[in-house]
């Protein structure tokens, strides 16, 4: 009797040993394939059936569940295969090596371009000149301790604090040496400035002003822009360079109609008389010069903008803070506004110019 | 350093800079989570979920924004350049096309490259769900069922599109017990079913844990609508890696089946007869030995006398 018990519980042992081997195993129709370094399993297999997915929520949940907790061990599974150690020391945690993730996205920017080199780089790689690395810290012979190379406290003391300034030998003794020793200071950071901007400019010769968008579909207004940075790029800055066939003639002027620009005193004498003329012609003329209808239009649309600029703030004022927020007019809406009052105007002041004009005669 | 005529003057925009400009190896990408002019309350919450689940590597925009991303992608390259974000996620919601997101992925100096319109059809959000959840900033494994995903282009795309924005940072050792967090993603009969888990590591009989997963986390059930993806050349274009990220190569050193590692070592041709050999006194020729062999020479005079 204790014999077959024990073999009993024996036997319900192993299959309890054998249960939990077997549940880490999963049946799969195609394998998945892996990806470490990111963390990803990419499942081929043929999904549940579209059928079973459509049933019930719960039901549905379910099916997906065990889908995922499938695909997650086999993941795992992978996982715990890689190697390992304890990170920090013997009691930290297990920590596994990841490879290098293998699935191709997409950059974020274009791969840097390598610079090109400065003239004194080019100088050095001739004549094998190799950087020496300078220690930070120098000693101090007056100050008896170590300090900086330049920066806050330096070893050679507080430069704007020098309180002496050598004649050089064959100097004029009149000469101002602080003056002097500023000057110089000042030349050697403009020199070094100049360089830097030449370096740049180096560096930047091969690569377009304005770069084009990657797609190779330019919108308008940068297409605009390139034309205008190429035509001003001549060395007359494009005074004197020939319009493409659609571009308008007259450009929009840089200073945005700050500047009045006046003719010349003794310019076209042919074409001043001409506009003297005609000034005249129209001033003797009986036809009125004011456009009637045009200046009816915008009177009534004057008024009527602003009529609704006096409604809307009054409603804004009722509303508060969230009331300015909610009703933010997009664009579109204003722009449609706008069109649509105008042509409602067209048919109306016609008559009404019409009918001024008719009145006036 | 910076392309622009001006240094920076400080050391922190010097930092701030450095950080933005390209690099041989990236940062990790940002996204930005906009809502629409029309945003409603379910898009709201998915924006809001998605950002919990991508901190620190999300900004969240409070405000709507009126924009159209398939009409004008103008003023999302605006953003994009401003805040440094490479992926968005637009989210909006009108009559034709109820709880959309628009998910998109930029290249090349802040220009759109890819974006893939889906519909929201069902959602289940962090609030909702009313079990332990894992720590921010986890780094989620991503699964992909369903045939789906490697047949159709578009779906392609959108795989790929969906492990960029929630990859997280690139790391190169992991604690395995903190593996926390798992997206599976199931495409099936036109529909993608997005799902979060908890992860629990429960024993097993061997060291491998047995995996039993809890339901956590947004839950989506998403439609494909319109997607404006980019060429293909240009699509290349942005996947070719520089030079200098590919692993060198070592030559002449090879590993077997067994794990034996081989080196290859070149010679020149050489002498065997002059090889420079350890010296045994006993081995060396005698007089007599080299009399007999050279052969009419004369022999030297032995100095014993």
């Amino acid at each position: 009797m204790a014999a077959v018990r024990v073999e009993a519980v024996l036997a319900a042992a192993e299959e309890q040993e054998a249960e939990k081997r077997r549940s880490i195993a999963v049946e799969k129709e195609l394998e998945l394939e892996f990806d470490l370094g990111n963390l990803l399993a990419l499942d081929r297999n043929p999904p549940p059936s579209a059928a079973a997915l459509r049933g019930a929520a719960p039901r549905r949940e379910a099916l997906l569940r065990a889908l995922a907790r499938d695909n997650t061990q086999l993941l795992v599974c992978r996982l715990w295969e890689l190697p390992a150690e304890r990170a920090g020391g013997a009691g930290g945690p297990l920590v596994a090596r990841l490879p290098e993730p293998a699935f191709r996205l997409p950059r974020e920017k274009p791969p840097p371009r390598p610079r090109p080199p400065t003239r004194w780089e080019q100088f050095a790689r001739l004549k094998g000149i190799r950087r020496r690395r300078k220690s930070s810290l120098v000693w101090d012979e007056q100050a008896k301790e170590w300090r900086r190379r330049w920066g806050y406290r330096r070893a050679g003391g507080d430069p704007s604090r020098a309180w002496v300034a050598e004649v050089p030998a064959g100097a004029d003794p009149a000469e101002d040496q602080f003056a002097r020793l500023r000057r110089e200071k000042r030349e050697r950071v403009a020199r070094n400035e100049l360089n830097r901007l030449r370096n740049l400019a180096r560096a930047q010769r091969g690569a377009p002003a304005l770069p084009m968008h990657p797609t190779g579909h330019q919108d308008r207004a940068e297409l605009r822009r390139a034309a205008r940075v190429a035509r001003v790029s001549t060395a007359s800055l494009g005074r004197f360079q020939p319009r493409l066939p659609r571009e308008p003639a007259e450009p929009p002027s840089r200073s945005g109609g700050k500047k009045r620009r006046f003719e010349p005193l003794l310019g076209d004498l042919a074409a001043e008389r001409g506009r003297q003329l005609e000034l005249l012609r129209d001033m003797g003329s009986k036809k009125p010069v004011l456009d009637i209808t045009r200046a009816v239009n915008k009177q009534m649309r004057q008024e009527e903008a602003e009529a609704a600029a006096a409604h809307r703030g009054k409603k804004q004022a009722q509303r508060g803070k969230r009331g300015r927020r909610q009703h933010q007019r997009p664009g579109r809406g204003g722009k449609g506004g706008a069109a649509r009052r105008q042509q409602q105007r067209q048919p109306r002041p016609a008559g009404g110019g019409g009918g001024a004009g008719r009145r006036k005669k | 350093l910076t392309c622009c005529y001006r240094k920076p003057k400080t050391k922190r925009a010097k930092r701030f800079l450095e950080k933005r400009e390209p690099k041989l190896n990236e940062n990790t990408k940002n996204a930005m989570l906009i809502r629409g002019g029309n945003a409603n309350l379910t898009v709201t919450e998915v924006l809001k979920d998605i950002y919990a689940v991508k901190k620190p590597f999300a900004v969240l925009y409070k405000r709507k924004n009126i924009t159209r991303p398939f009409e004008d992608q103008t003023s999302l390259e605006f953003f994009s350049k401003k805040s440094d974000c490479s992926l968005f996620l637009f989210g909006s919601h009108n009559k034709k096309r109820p709880n959309n997101l628009i998910l998109g992925s930029r290249m090349f100096d802040y220009h759109v490259l890819d974006m893939i319109e889906l519909g929201v059809e069902k959602f289940v959000s962090l609030k909702d769900v009313k079990n332990s959840k894992c720590p921010e900033g986890t780094k989620p494994m991503l699964i992909f069922a369903g045939d789906m995903f490697d047949v159709n282009e578009e779906y392609r795309r959108l795989k790929s599109l969906l492990i960029d924005f929630f990859r997280g940072p690139t790391v190169p050792n992991i604690r395995l017990a903190g593996l926390e967090y798992v997206l599976h993603f199931t495409a099936v009969d036109g529909k993608i079913y997005m799902r979060s888990y908890k992860v629990l590591l429960k024993k097993s009989g061997c060291k491998i844990p047995r995996i039993e997963l809890e339901e956590m986390g947004p839950s989506l059930d998403l439609v494909m609508r319109r997607t404006h993806l980019a060429s293909d050349d240009l699509y290349k274009l942005s996947l070719k890696q520089p030079k200098a990220l590919k692993p060198k190569k070592k030559k002449n050193i090879s590993h077997d089946v067994f794990g034996t590692t081989y080196g290859r070592i070149h010679m020149q041709k050489q002498d065997l007869s002059k090889l420079q050999t350890r010296k045994m006194k006993g081995l060396k020729k005698r007089p007599a030995e080299k009399l007999a062999e050279d052969g009419g020479a004369t022999p030297k005079k032995s100095k014993s006398a």
